[in-house]
This record gives C-alpha cells, sequence and structure tokens, in this order.
C-alpha cells in the first residue's frame, strides 16, 4: 500500500454531519443528524431497520442524489469541505469516498476489469497491472485470483466477489469506506473474513459500517451509533461513543433496550 | 390418496383435491394447445423452405448455382442487345446490401442514441411520452414510408446533389434507415432498462459520471439485447419490399453507388409476381430461386446474430 500523506486538518474528524436531515419527497427520513466520523477508525451504525442508517450512509458520497425527489439538508464536510457546496461535483466526492454494498454487485465482467474500472474512469496513469494487484492483495484476494483474473467475475463465490467489491472500491484510493451491511449476504465465515479484513484496512482507511448485526458491530467497530425513530418515522440519532462503553454501559436506555433486545 | 383417515377433514380435503383434477385438466388443454400452436409455426417455416425449394429446381435445373450465385447480370425477363439472358444475381444482391447498409448507418447510431438517451437520461416523464411516440413509426404503412421517399426525401436530396437519380438507392436507404430506428432504439432500451440498478450504483460510487456509466456499464451489459435489435432491425431492411420498389428504381445494378437508381431481390420478386411471366416458365422460377437465397441471407444474419450475443454477452 502506498501511504497517504497526512492531510492536516485542525480536527481528527474525517467526516461532520451537522443538522442533517434528509427528505424523499415529503417524507423526512432522518433528522437533527450531528455525527464525527474519526480518521482512520471503524465507526458502526446500528439501529432498527427503517431508522434511517442506509439513507444517512448515503449522504456521505451523495449517492442519495441519485435518488429522485430526495433532498438532504443541514452540512456536512469531508476534511472540512462542505461536500453539498454548488462548485463541488459528487463524482469527484464519490472516488474519494468509496462505498460497499449489501449484495456483492460485480460488474458482469472479468476480475482484472472491475477492479481495473475505477482507476479507468478516473484517469489513472500508472501501470494498470500493478493497480489492479495491489488493490486485490489489499483486499485479500490476490492469492484466491491471481491465476484466473480474467475469468469472470461472476463465477466467484459470495464472500469473493464482496471481496472483489472491495478491493474495487480500494483502487480509486479513497479515503473513507462506507460499508451498507456487507455481510449480511453472506455466510459465516466469509462474515468473519470481511470483519477481518475490515480490521487490516482500518490502519490506512476510515471505515463506516452499517450493521443490524450487534455481534459484528461488537466485534468489528471502534465506536458506535445508535439510531432509531418514533412514530413520525423519521430516524435520528440516540447516542454515539466508544463501542466498548455502548455494549457495556449505554447512557440512553433505548440504546440498552435495543442491545438487550438483539443480544438476549 | 384418499383422505379416508380424518373423517373431519376428509370432504374438504377430497374437495380440494378435486380441484386439483379439474386444474390438471385445464393444464393439459394448455399444453396442448401451447403445442399445437408451435408446431403451426414450425410447420409453416418448414412449408416455406420446402416450397422454395422444391420451386427453385426447376430453376437450377436450367441455370447452375454457380452462374447464380457469381454472374455479375442480371436481366432473366429482357433480353440484351445479344438477344441472351443473364442469371447473375449478385447485382440484386449488392441492391439489397447497399440500401441495408445505409439504412443501418443511419439507424444503428440513431436508434442507440435513443434508447440510452430514454434509459439513462430521460426523467420518467420525457420517457413516458416520447417512447411511444417514436414506436409510433412502426406502425406507418410501408407503402407510405416509400411515398414519403420519393416525394419528400429524393427532392430534398436532389436539391443537394443535383447528378442523384431520381429512383435511386440513397433516399431508400434513409427512409428504410428511419423505418427501423424504432426497431432498435425500442428493443435497446429494454435491454438497456433491464440492466440491475445494482451495476449502475456500483458504478457511481466509484465516481463514474453519468455518460461513463451508460457507457461502461449499461452498454455492455445490454450488449447483447442491443446487438440482436441490429440483426432483427438489418434482416427487416433486407426483407423489406414496398419501399425499395417505390423508391429505389428497377434497374439491377452491379454498383454500390448510392446516388443510382438499383433493384432489390424483394423488389425483383414483386415485379416478377406481378408481371406476367407464366407460371412454371424460367422467368417466373427465377422468383423462387432469389427467394430462396434471400431466404438464407436473413437465415446467416440471425444465426450470426446469436454468435455475436453469445461471444458478448455479459450475463448478470
Ligand atoms: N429511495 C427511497 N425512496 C423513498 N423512501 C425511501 C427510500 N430509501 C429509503 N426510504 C425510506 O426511508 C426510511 C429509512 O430507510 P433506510 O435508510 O433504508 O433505513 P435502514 O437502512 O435503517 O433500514 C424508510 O422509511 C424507507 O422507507
Ligand atoms: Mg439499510
Amino acid at each position: 500500500m502506498t501511504t497517504k500523506p497526512e492531510t492536516s486538518t485542525a480536527t481528527d474528524y474525517v467526516l461532520q454531519a451537522r443538522n442533517v436531515a434528509v427528505y424523499y419527497g415529503g417524507f423526512r427520513a432522518v433528522k437533527d443528524i450531528d455525527l464525527d466520523i474519526p480518521r482512520h477508525q471503524i465507526t458502526a451504525l446500528i439501529g432498527p431497520s427503517g431508522s434511517g442508517k442506509s439513507t444517512l450512509l448515503r449522504c456521505f458520497n451523495r449517492m442519495n442524489d441519485l435518488v429522485t425527489g430526495s433532498s438532504v439538508v443541514g452540512k456536512i464536510t469531508f476534511n472540512g469541505a462542505d461536500i453539498y457546496d454548488h462548485a463541488v461535483d459528487p463524482t469527484e466526492v464519490r472516488s474519494r469516498i468509496g462505498m460497499v454494498f449489501q449484495k456483492p454487485n460485480p460488474f458482469p465482467k472479468s476480475i482484472f476489469a472491475n477492479v481495473a474500472f475505477g482507476l479507468k474512469i478516473n484517469g489513472f496513469q500508472g501501470d494498470l497491472q500493478e493497480g489492479v494487484e495491489r488493490s486485490l492483495k489489499a483486499a485479500a484476494l490476490w492469492d484466491d485470483v491471481k491465476d484466473r483474473l480474467h475469468d469472470s467475475a461472476q463465477k466467484l463465490s459470495g464472500g469473493q466477489q464482496q471481496r472483489l467489491c472491495i478491493a474495487r472500491a480500494l483502487a480509486v484510493e479513497p479515503e473513507v469506506i462506507l460499508m451498507d451491511e456487507p455481510a449480511s449476504a453472506l455466510d459465516p465465515i466469509s462474515t468473519l473474513k470481511i470483519e477481518e479484513l475490515m480490521r487490516d484496512l482500518s490502519a490506512n482507511y476510515t471505515i463506516v459500517i452499517v450493521t443490524h448485526n450487534m455481534q459484528q458491530a461488537a466485534r468489528v467497530s471502534d465506536r458506535t451509533a445508535f439510531m432509531t425513530m418514533d412514530e413520525d418515522r423519521a430516524g435520528y440519532l440516540v447516542e454515539i461513543g466508544p463501542t466498548q462503553e455502548m455494549f457495556t454501559n449505554p447512557r440512553n436506555e433505548r440504546t440498552e433496550a435495543y442491545i438487550t433486545g438483539r443480544f438476549g | 390418496m384418499e383422505p379416508t383417515n380424518n373423517m373431519e377433514r376428509g370432504p374438504a380435503l377430497q374437495a380440494s383435491l378435486g380441484r386439483r383434477r379439474k386444474g390438471e385438466i385445464t393444464e393439459r388443454v394448455a399444453h396442448g394447445l401451447f403445442l399445437a400452436a408451435a408446431l403451426v409455426s414450425v410447420a409453416t417455416t418448414v412449408g416455406i423452405v420446402l416450397t422454395l425449394f422444391v420451386q427453385s429446381v426447376g430453376f437450377f435445373s436450367e441455370v447452375s448455382p454457380w452462374e447464380f450465385l457469381t454472374g455479375t447480370e442480371w436481366s432473366p425477363i429482357l433480353k440484351d442487345e445479344n438477344g441472351a439472358r443473364h442469371y447473375g444475381v449478385l447485382p440484386l444482391v449488392a441492391g439489397t446490401m447497399l440500401v441495408a447498409v445505409i439504412a443501418a448507418a443511419l439507424a444503428i447510431p440513431t436508434g442507440v442514441g435513443i434508447a440510452i438517451f430514454l434509459s439513462e437520461y430521460a426523467p420518467d416523464r420525457v420517457r413516458k411520452v416520447l417512447k411511444p411516440a417514436i414506436e409510433v413509426l412502426a406502425g406507418i404503412p410501408t407503402v407510405v414510408y416509400g411515398y414519403f421517399a420519393l416525394t419528400f426525401v429524393t427532392p430534398i436530396l436532389r436539391s443537394i446533389f443535383p447528378e442523384l437519380i431520381f429512383f435511386n438507392a440513397l433516399s431508400a436507404g434513409l427512409v428504410m434507415g428511419l423505418m427501423i430506428v424504432p426497431m432498435i432504439s425500442s428493443l435497446s432500451e429494454d435491454a438497456m432498462v433491464a440492466v440491475p440498478r445494482s451495476l449502475r450504483q456500483a458504478a457511481y460510487a466509484l465516481g463514474a459520471t453519468r455518460f461513463e456509466v451508460a457507457l461502461r456499464v449499461v452498454f455492455p451489459a445490454a450488449l447483447s439485447g442491443i446487438v440482436a435489435s441490429f440483426i432483427l432491425a438489418i434482416s427487416r431492411a433486407i426483407g423489406e419490399t414496398m419501399l425499395v420498389t417505390i423508391a429505389a428504381g428497377a434497374t439491377p445494378r452491379m454498383t454500390l453507388n448510392p446516388f443510382e437508381s438499383i433493384q432489390t431481390m424483394t423488389a425483383f420478386i414483386v415485379q416478377v409476381s406481378l408481371g406476367e411471366a407464366p407460371r412454371g416458365s424460367l422467368e417466373y422460377n427465377t422468383l423462387f430461386a432469389v427467394g430462396l437465397l434471400l431466404f438464407f441471407m436473413t437465415l446467416v444474419m440471425n444465426v450470426i446474430g446469436s454468435i455475436t450475443v453469445r461471444r458478448f454477452r455479459e450475463s448478470y
């Protein structure tokens, strides 16, 4: 891995959300979000289904822009810069903040072409072969696929496909990787491999993961944020703190109820 | 299978079993009907091919297939100045291909462009209006296209290219292209819309622009459907009759010059069918020889098409 030059900002936070709300048409899906994502740590977003975890995650790389009728209000900064500023190109945001989806979604192309895709569209100048190899190694997939780089990605197992999607995201050299339930479609062994990979990646990347799996949040994350919603179905952040504390000693009773309910 | 043991549930169960048997009969009847429908179309195809073959035998007993397929002069009805007739079909093939190539050159980029616009760019409101509007073009009778070419497009072309003959391949080809655009745009759009959203999202999340998503993800993933639309449209162009009969002329000519008057295979068939060549005569039988060749050409197109489709398939 090439080590990125340390960006010197006043704060240690890569992403910061201030008073963020998201609307789908007239429906407010999340509200009042204040959230800081510390650099080179894994932040887990947990909470009941429909509490807006995916919605909030998609705000960080402007993927919500692609949903017709959606709007984001409030302020989200990346290294201190407002990513919703009019002068900002959303494609630039997305190449700096990568995303991995719930269901592995490799392109129906070769393994090589999948990883090379992001390099090509982002005007990569170096050796394509080298870039692909580096990304596959970083995603712990190189040994599995080095002899069949030109086979279809569809031939890989689900877990391998998901690691390919991670490699594909890494190739673009983002600073942040957003993961929306990246292991929920995988078997337990593949899940553990993904979690292990996340721990490795957190040395160089900032990771935000949405998960409905408490154990996973507890195993993998440094910090955990709990979201829920009331009758108006607008999701909001209840509390955020070091994962250890959240699971052993939650401050808020709703957090405690949710965690114990889900663990018990 | 009789539910005798449980007295309480017995009648109900029996009733439902009875229903199942009735359902089975429906299934069988439906199966039979669908099979019959399939057999009818297979039988029709076989019948057509047999007719073409049998009728061509008369022709090929007098003209060698070699002469037919390689000859560059076609005058089976009228004798030339030396009093000879010529049975080389290549001028008709050249005319047919010339018109088809002009049509494809116009229709493929236009159709694919429209498909990309409709599937990747147009907002829902626009698509809902535009798509049926374009498909209406496909429903216009071909005779209308013929006169449109002859009385509208040809005069415009002649004001640009004064050397253009009145009946010409260019005008017929361009209007033919217009005619097959909806086929390409509609089928290609269907193929592109069918590409899963998750693939588009993957590309956007890597920083792709809308154009890159359309060209590098959606287009290749839909390629088999898109190529299939080309094949269908070109087969249609090769087989189309009325438009070329009206606008392209009746001069079998070994040329690839679009400014000239030509004759296509289909237009020739029309000419013979409407003429007074007696049934069973050599003149009359040329019709089936040309028809048979036309059949093989479209068959080959379709075979090449399905091979291409399989080769380029990105299955998702
Ligand atoms: N594309 C969308 N259009 C309209 N409503 C949406 C869309 N995506 C999510 N929602 C709504 O927003 C709310 C939050 O959804 P989501 O962010 O998917 O929650 P979570 O990931 O926590 O399950 C839900 O009520 C959901 O129905
Ligand atoms: Mg979700």
